[in-house]
């Protein structure tokens, strides 16, 4: 469990050096986009329309954040981040096309993203589910928000954080993933668990 | 003055309604006061106990990875309620569950007041808007739509109103189940339902999570039960009956053994508790319904009196 410090964008040797269970804390800039988003992104890439924001060696965060607008400023109240298994569907090619080095999420991602992490040299990583104020503490300023027309938990929120973790790594740019991992070896036990419970 | 003067008698009528009238108003305004006040409670600060039973699990954890993550989780329940800050940024669909006193006076207009404090608190607090039109994907802003929030009703002797208000997030309602199994199974087909539906649930509920249980009633009723067992009961409770408590330490037990953690990292705590409710069934069904609560588990319990004063409990 090595603790890391990167600074956006991240480049490839930073990320080949990461392996499952390191910790990682993210300062520069990061970008939310839930499902919306993300199929917007790949439309974008379809038309070969350029993208609100360069993502090349970019983090991007599953999260959509509670925010307050005052004196025409956005402020982030809560940012913890959303299940990622919904953007399973786009996340492999969000890597390959983009270049997008950190994906911040929780609850784990499937095979297709941790082939494109191997292949493209990326990292999931996971930020505690639920912790939201904790995140908004590291969330120091909204650059800009794209999209709104998604509303506000879907938007693209670019936002500028200092240390912005524990973030832990759960799939390396070796193609290990750890939160399946855990789940493989729990399915495993099932059987003997239930015949403990008396199902036959 | 010139009434009184000239009719005294009508003076005590026309100043009772006005007493009346204000009152009236007074007592609208004290509900959606009260409600919006709940509902920033509920998000801002985790009952005790549930935040007991998460410190329990920081200090009995030995996965570091999980370990690291239950202190994360503590830190950030810390920082929410010395900020005033929404615990975490799902502060869900809300929905209410209301024991209304028959004898308590507005319920006609409770559903109307219960929107405008949903709208309140949303702009106040504030909450994420989360109400979102499944045809259009279009959100509402403000958590208001059709059905939302939705109200469960309950008529109770008295003159006072209870409503519980449960913000809960997407992430845990997204992996719940509705099985069917043959009655013949009996409780093997419930336990099975259950490990079954925490497997396929993994990591995305945010574990250590509070599995609830619904069995019985009807697809509708299993399903009810299911939920408010698992968010509204409080952790430590126990069940009343000693057969129903067994079971449900049974798949305590066996739910954590299969070694999911926090998160999804391993380690002995994947769920709090295990809640089962039921309800007697149709001798052709056997309905069993999983509800997964996430650690976050929101809610606040409002205590209303006829006079407009209340009391917040968590």
């Amino acid at each position: 469990m090595a603790t890391y410090n990167l600074k956006t964008p991240i480049s490839r040797e930073e990320i080949e050096k990461l392996r499952v269970r390191d910790i990682v804390y993210v300062t520069g800039t990061i970008v939310t986009a839930r499902d919306a988003a993300h199929r917007r992104m790949l439309e974008y890439v379809d038309k070969e329309k350029s993208l609100p924001i360069n993502l090349e060696g970019g983090v991007i965060y599953h999260c959509g954040p509670v925010v307050k607008k005052k004196n025409n400023e956005w402020e982030v109240i809560a940012a913890g981040p959303t299940t990622s298994a919904r953007m399973e569907l786009y996340e492999h090619l969000v890597i390959e096309k983009l270049g997008v080095r950190i994906i911040i999420g929780k609850g784990g991602m499937g095979s297709k993203t941790a082939e494109a992490c191997k292949k493209y040299k990326a990292v999931y990583t996971i930020f505690t589910g639920g912790a939201g104020a904790l995140a908004a503490n590291a969330i120091k300023r909204v650059a800009k928000v794209e999209w709104l027309d998604l509303g506000i938990p879907e938007a693209l929120w670019v936002f500028e954080v200092e240390n912005f973790g524990p973030l832990l790594v759960a799939i390396d740019s070796t193609g290990r993933n750890l939160i399946q991992e855990t789940m493989e070896n729990a399915l495993k036990k099932k059987d003997e668990i239930l015949a403990k419970l008396g199902v036959k | 003055m010139i009434i009184l003067y000239m009719k005294p008698g009508y003076n005590t009528i026309i100043d009772g309604c006005f007493g009346l009238n204000n009152d009236i108003s007074y007592l609208r305004d004290k509900i959606v006061e009260a409600v919006a006040e709940g509902l920033r409670r509920a998000v801002t600060i985790l009952p005790p106990d549930v935040k007991e039973a998460l410190e329990k699990a920081y200090r009995k954890e030995e996965n570091e990875a999980a370990k690291a993550q239950l202190k994360a989780i503590l830190d950030n329940v810390e920082i929410a309620r010395k900020t005033g800050r929404p615990i975490c940024q799902d502060t869900g669909l809300i929905i209410y569950y209301v024991k209304a006193g028959s004898k308590f006076p507005l319920l006609n207009e409770l559903e109307k007041l219960l929107i405008e404090a949903t709208k309140k608190a949303t702009k106040e607090v504030p909450l994420r808007p989360n109400a979102v039109d499944p045809f259009t994907g279009r959100n509402s802003g403000d958590n208001t739509g059709r059905y939302v929030p939705f109200i469960h009703w309950e008529i109770v002797d008295g003159d006072e109103l209870e409503i519980s208000v449960l913000p809960k997030g997407g992430g845990s309602e997204a992996v719940a189940v509705l099985n069917m199994p043959p009655p013949g199974k009996g409780l093997a087909g419930v336990k099975e339902t259950v490990i079954e539906a925490v497997l396929a649930a993994g990591a995305k509920p945010c574990p250590p999570t509070i599995v609830g249980i619904g069995i019985g009633g009807g697809a509708d009723i299993a399903t009810i039960l299911a939920k408010k067992a698992s968010s509204l009961r409080k952790i430590g409770s126990e069940n009343p009956d000693p057969k129903i408590a067994e079971l449900e330490r049974e798949l305590y037990e066996a739910i954590n053994e299969l070694g999911i953690g926090a998160m999804g990292l391993g380690g002995k705590h994947s769920v709090l508790a295990v809640h089962i409710d039921y309800a007697y069934r149709h001798p052709a069904t056997y309905p069993v319904a999983i509800v997964f609560q996430c650690w976050a588990a929101r809610r606040a319990f409002i205590h209303i009196k006829p006079d407009g004063s209340y009391s917040i409990t968590q």
